[in-house]
């Protein structure tokens, strides 16, 4: 089974974080994977129009790209990457007559009819190796972390494309996949709601109280962290959470990691792989504290 | 929240096309408040999605349109998650963002974001934005 991965144009900058420390974690755990050898930006939102099917074609070229490269799964990592990507998908499997519009249009590529798997990361580990294996495979225990797991919106909704392949009820691959790790799920209250996405573009006011009312959250479950897999929930609830603290009181000051920092950490990669420079400053130390990673030796 | 309805108010042509963009049928709403309830960003809208649901199968397109509440909306889709008549209120609320956009007006203007904010942000928050919210 040959698995083609799609990094989509945040990884390859911002949030370097995110990609490399899944990357490691992949080699270590000895699943491959094929970036791939052409890629365009998915459009980091699906289309919600019903008569506009040019911006399908981005996301459905890169399907067809994952097919013609012989791969039968196309994983992703952005959780925005991850729901475009799967809901073309299923457009092109289910809706006939767009699919029909769609592969007329593309006139140069082969006919796509969805014969690739989108698969979340998360769903990756979960379905590869399983959370009793990767238990085996963890080297640094995250005992004693208590960790928030914030799934946010892309990774649940709509429905037909949530994670935890079909879990009924309130989702729990986070959870499942911080137990394995070793760490403590928190109960979190806002661990499905949306974090402001693109709200900080037009309305940054309202934005920040979005943002704010999810970190509040976290802080009356006590958590130590909060883990996610979206750069744009990290940026609202990590790089943001300075500025939030200052305008909106009840703030805690907690670390925002992504799930591959984590994961690379507890399988006893070094800290390099974590990129933890690109995270807010206390994330690193976070670790530092529980005994997990080395304090660098010339500390910046 | 008060509305004098005129019946030369009522647009036909603006229900249908809302109807045609979001490819969702308003009438089924039976109006139970569960998507202002789940709403994130309802707490900051003059009309909550419900309100919303009702102006429009009342033909009351134009006071949605010049409200706040299409572009307060982030397209989370717990409304749509949670409507007991399974309609897809976050495509109402992309229909009515695009009859704005489709006029060519732009909600936002790339040039007056600051170089600082730029740099800092993730590209899918740009883009994301863009495609939301310029035409
Ligand atoms: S949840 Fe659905 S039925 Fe209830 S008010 Fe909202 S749109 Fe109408
Ligand atoms: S999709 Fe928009 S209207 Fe619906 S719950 Fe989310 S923010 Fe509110």
């Amino acid at each position: 089974m040959k698995i083609s991965y799609y990094p989509g144009c945040t990884l390859k900058t911002k949030a370097k974080n995110l990609e490399d420390s899944a990357l490691a974690s992949l080699a270590a755990l000895g699943i491959e994977v094929e970036e791939l050898e052409r890629w365009n930006c998915c459009g980091a939102v699906f289309s919600l129009a019903d008569d506009d099917l040019i911006h399908q074609v981005a996301p459905v070229r890169d399907l067809i790209r994952a097919r013609d490269a012989g791969a039968d799964k196309l994983v992703t990592l952005c959780s925005q990457c991850y729901n475009v990507l799967a809901r073309a998908n299923k457009l092109m499997r289910e809706e006939e007559e767009k699919r029909e519009t769609i592969n007329l249009f593309m006139d140069e590529e082969v006919d796509y009819h969805g014969e690739v798997q989108v698969v979340h990361f998360l769903d990756l580990l979960r379905e590869t190796i399983g959370w009793d294996a990767l238990r085996e495979q963890v080297k640094v225990p995250l005992e004693g972390l208590k960790v928030a797991p914030f799934y946010g919106c892309t990774l649940l909704r709509p429905a037909e494309v949530a994670v935890g392949g079909g879990d009924r009820g309130a989702p729990h691959v986070l959870q499942d996949f911080l137990s394995a790790l070793g760490a403590t799920p928190v109960r979190f209250s806002a661990a499905e709601e949306c974090c402001g996405a693109y709200e900080v573009l037009i309305n940054p006011v309202e934005g920040m109280r979005r943002a704010g009312s999810v970190l509040a959250a976290a802080g009356e479950s006590h958590a130590d962290a909060i883990v996610l897999s979206c750069p744009l929930c990290e940026y609202n609830l990590g790089r943001k959470q300075g500025d939030i603290r200052a305008q909106v009181s009840g703030i805690p000051d907690i670390p925002v990691f992504y799930f591959t920092q984590l994961l690379a950490i507890a399988l006893g990669l070094d800290a390099s792989a974590g990129r933890f420079e690109l995270n807010m400053a206390s994330a690193r130390k976070l670790l530092q504290d529980k005994k997990f990673v080395e304090a660098p030796a010339t500390q910046v | 929240m008060s509305i004098t309805i005129l019946l030369r108010a009522l647009d036909r042509a603006m229900q249908e096309r809302v109807a045609e963009i979001s490819g969702q049928n308003v009438y089924k709403c039976m109006q139970c408040g569960t998507c202002s309830s789940v709403c994130p960003m309802s707490g900051d809208m003059e009309i909550t999605p419900r309100q919303a649901m009702l102006l429009i199968q009342h033909g009351l397109v134009d006071p949605v349109l010049s409200s706040r509440t299409p572009w307060l909306c982030a397209s989370c889709h717990t409304c749509q998650v949670r409507c007991p008549r399974g309609i897809e209120v976050t495509r109402v609320m992309e229909a009515l963002r695009q009859i704005v956009l489709r006029e060519n007006r732009d909600m936002v203007n790339p040039r007056e974001i600051p170089a600082e904010s730029i740099a800092e942000m993730p590209q899918i928050a740009l883009v994301a934005g863009f495609r939301k919210l310029t035409s």
